[in-house]
């Protein structure tokens, strides 16, 4: 195996990330349980409170090959064959000791704060979890779907007054502290910088060569954003070091960096819908790699804040902000919004494919998604491919099928090209 | 069994199998009306029949119907009901619907609902997002405005306006077929051997395609005539409750086999939108706040509404308790998450209380019933034996 090429970028992550879990094993905070989509990142941390995000916690235990023990751990407890991995995931792992990424044992939650967006499995997650816990708090955040295509004012006050009613008084109870709008406000102002250059880094994949990987590379970008980090000052200046070390790359007319080495040529350029796998992730990424492809957008990275339409958290409105934000989370899209984003992807991004990753675990992502792919050929004439994976579950990784599919369906877009000359 | 019952049954049982919906059909051209349709679980019907138009509940194909175009938009892992909703569509049975809704019950229905607009981009399409916060000032005050956006949708649909005693008037129906089906749970609790399962099933079903005026009579008249078939007795078999069946709705030959099998059933979540409101709802003052304070204060507990105590397991306790069960039958569809996630947290508040349970799963089209009556004849004789 070739040994990883690290950037500074990648290096500042990976201290940020394992800070975070000394924090949190160091046990002088109160945590807080919460999840991607819709996480209040700054408002809990404005109370001195710190976030654990249980997906992320799954998704770590996938690519640490983890997650098929405390999958079958959850199954002989009882838990259905059928439903969403990342559940059956964590549970295993709180009954084998709750051992987060950096093997620490992880603390109890103080608060389960549940930011119901975009994926109805979240609800019963936390009830599950509190359940295994006992006695733990729960604040419920209801965001309702975006069905129209766009944010209605009811919904927005809706989401805000739970937040007056629910959430705020709940980490206040939590936290022994006041609710303190300053600090809050300054820490949007924080993320808003670092949204800033997220953003910059994700479009800079419409360059020819794409000094990014916007998928596999992506999900480690949205990392500090999407987790613990966003609205601190460690967030602002990961993303100004990656930005630069981006700019570098696409100055020098460079391709990005995969874990087999630098992308030397680029062959195809995809736009990718759905979450990747994490238990063979470096093989699925090498599967790209091998073919000279590279993913120049998908909206996986977009599942904890869609920031490239123009939204950024503002500190003026600050509550009527962070609703915004929920409101916007990718999944809690209506599927024709979705469509039309996905549509402007592949044009904006001048892309010559669209590879949908269907997970068995994600209804959120995935029902619908055959539609999908039919009227985004019919819109844009670029054909698509669909392949079906899992998120954590290892039973669901066939490298084989994936292969042969990706494959063929690359030998197509050659074919077509060949026609088209 | 009584000439008028099997007529009533033998009426039920067609419009509970017929998936051209010709009840439906007859009915719109008998009064000219609209009708709309919608999946389970609730929505508020009252504001469909206010508007002069047929709430018509569409709970899939069944096992009546062959899949042929609704497999090619879901994949293996996805449940029956929406492939063969799709089906439904795209084989035009469902041209007669003016409207569809869509409630909140899982991602599979929500995102259900863009694809129907997507697919169907002329006819009104709506997700119905009921509130998960149950404070009457906040959630209350978001639901209160989807029901006012609601009614201006249905006025607009069938060009009338709808006044507040149009909706007083359709609460006042609906709260008397509620009230029918009331009366009809609690008297199959008391004697389940007089209204089994297999027979109220279809009387539910009937539901879905009647007026709810004609629904509730044909409710009355069963109530009244069952009971007079004098070959109806109490046989030695368990009571059960059966859980979660509340979206996919099993094949009927599902529940005649748990019957066969030596099950009671004296209460169950088929069909759970005809009595999700739990009381009447009043007729005086403001007819939409006093539907938003039922649905927040006076409605069902099940899978996919948020129980803010966090006690998800104590309605069930509740109604072994209050029906006299002996033991529980959770019976999900294959891939229903609500059910499915959790059924574990149900199982430990059971082993806690020591109430027997067993649990299987099915599809809407189920055909072979012979393990399932193997499990539940075991079930059903494990518990009179060694209870």
């Amino acid at each position: 195996m070739v040994a990883t090429q690290k950037e500074p970028s990648m290096l500042l992550q990976k201290q940020l990330i394992a800070s975070h879990y000394d924090r949190l094993a160091e046990g002088r905070q109160k945590v807080v349980y919460t999840f991607v989509p819709g996480n209040l990142n700054e408002l809990v941390r404005s109370f001195d409170l710190l976030p654990v995000l249980p997906e992320i916690n799954a998704l770590q235990s996938g690519m640490r090959k983890l997650s098929g023990e405390y999958i079958a751990e959850a199954e002989k407890q009882g838990h259905s064959e059928d439903v969403c991995t990342y559940v059956k995931c964590d549970i295993g792992m709180l009954k084998k000791g709750n051992l987060g990424p950096t093997g620490k044992p992880l603390p109890k939650p103080d608060l389960l704060l549940l930011s119901y967006t975009g994926c109805f499995t979240f609800m019963k997650w936390f009830e599950l979890l509190r359940s295994e816990y006992g006695d733990v708090p729960v604040a419920m955040l209801h965001v309702p779907y975006q069905s129209n295509g766009r944010i209605e004012p009811h919904q927005r006050e809706y989401v805000v007054e739970q937040l007056r009613n629910e959430v705020i008084p709940k980490l206040e109870r939590v936290s022994g502290k006041r609710f303190d709008i300053h600090r809050l406000r300054e820490m949007l102002a924080l993320s808003a910088r670092a949204e800033d250059d997220l953003v910059w880094v994700l479009e800079s994949a419409k360059n020819t060569p794409s000094p990014i990987d916007a998928y596999f590379g992506g999900v480690y970008y949205i990392g500090p954003i999407f987790s613990a980090f966003r609205g601190t000052p460690e967030a602002v200046d990961y993303y100004r070091l990656l930005r630069e070390e981006v700019a570098a790359r696409l100055a020098a007319g460079e391709g990005p960096i995969t874990p087999e080495g630098p992308l030397r040529r680029e062959k195809y350029r995809l736009v990718v819908e759905g979450p990747p796998n994490w238990t063979s992730f470096r093989e699925f990424w090498r599967m790209f790699y091998d073919e000279d492809a590279v993913v120049v957008a998908s909206t996986y990275t977009k599942v904890g804040g869609l920031y490239d339409g123009g939204f950024r958290h503002d500190p003026r409105r600050p509550l009527e902000t962070l609703a915004d934000y929920c409101l916007g989370c990718y999944t809690n899209l209506s599927l024709p919004a979705r469509v039309d984003l996905l549509e402007r992807y592949i044009r904006d991004y001048n892309a010559d494919g669209l590879l949908i990753n269907s997970v068995k675990s994600c209804n959120s992502f995935s029902v619908g998604q055959l539609l999908m792919l039919r009227q985004l050929e019919e819109r844009t004439g670029v054909p698509g491919a669909f392949i079906e994976s899992d998120l954590v579950d290892p039973r669901y990784f066939s490298a084989a099928n994936i292969k042969n599919r990706l494959e063929s369906y690359l030998q197509m877009l050659d074919q077509r090209r060949g026609a088209a000359a | 069994m009584t000439e008028s019952l099997t007529q009533l049954l033998t009426r039920a049982k067609v419009l509970s199998d017929d998936i051209d919906f010709t009840a439906v059909r007859d009915w719109k051209q008998r009064t000219g009306g609209k009708a709309v349709g919608h999946m389970p679980i609730y929505v508020p019907r009252e504001l469909i029949h206010a508007a002069g138009m047929l709430p018509v509940g569409i709970v899939g194909g069944g096992d009546k119907l062959e899949i042929i175009r609704g497999d090619a938009f879901f994949q293996s892992y996805i449940c029956r009901i929406p492939r063969s909703t799709i089906e439904l569509a795209l084989s035009h049975r469902l041209d007669l619907l003016d409207g569809m809704l869509f409630p909140s019950i899982c991602d599979v229905i929500r995102n259900l609902s863009g694809m129907w607009s997507m697919l169907f981009p002329d006819r009104y399409v709506r997700y119905v997002d009921v509130p998960q916060n149950f404070e009457s000032d906040v959630g209350g005050a978001y639901w209160s405005h989807e029901l006012r956006m609601l009614l201006r949708d249905f006025g607009r649909l069938s060009d009338r306006e709808v006044t507040d005693d149009d909706l007083r008037n359709s609460i006042a129906v609906y709260n008397e077929n509620r009230a029918a089906i009331r009366a009809l749970y609690r008297a199959r609790s008391a004697r389940p051997w007089v209204y089994p399962l297999s027979e109220i099933y279809l009387i539910l079903r009937a539901g879905n395609v009647l007026p709810p005026e004609e629904h509730t009579a044909m409710v009355r008249d069963y109530l009244e005539l069952a009971p007079l078939d004098a070959s109806r007795r109490d046989q030695d078999r368990s009571r059960v409750v059966l859980v979660g069946m509340f979206c996919e709705q099993p094949p009927h030959g599902l529940v005649v086999t748990l019957e066969r099998a030596g099950c009671w059933v004296v209460d169950d979540d088929l069909l759970l939108g005809l009595r999700w409101l739990l009381h009447d709802v009043p007729l005086a003052g403001d007819p939409i706040e006093n539907l938003v304070d039922g649905f927040l204060t006076q409605s069902v507990s099940t899978a996919s509404k948020y129980a803010p105590d966090g006690n998800r397991a104590q309605w069930l306790l509740d109604s072994v308790r209050r029906n006299h069960a002996e033991g529980v039958v959770f019976c999900a569809p294959s891939f229903c998450d609500p059910a499915l996630l959790e059924q574990p947290m149900l199982v430990k508040a059971l082993d806690a209380h020591r109430v027997p349970h067993t649990e299987f799963k099915y599809s809407e089209d189920t055909g072979q019933f012979a393990v399932i009556r193997e499990q539940a004849g075991t079930f059903s004789d494990s518990i009179r034996l060694w209870s």
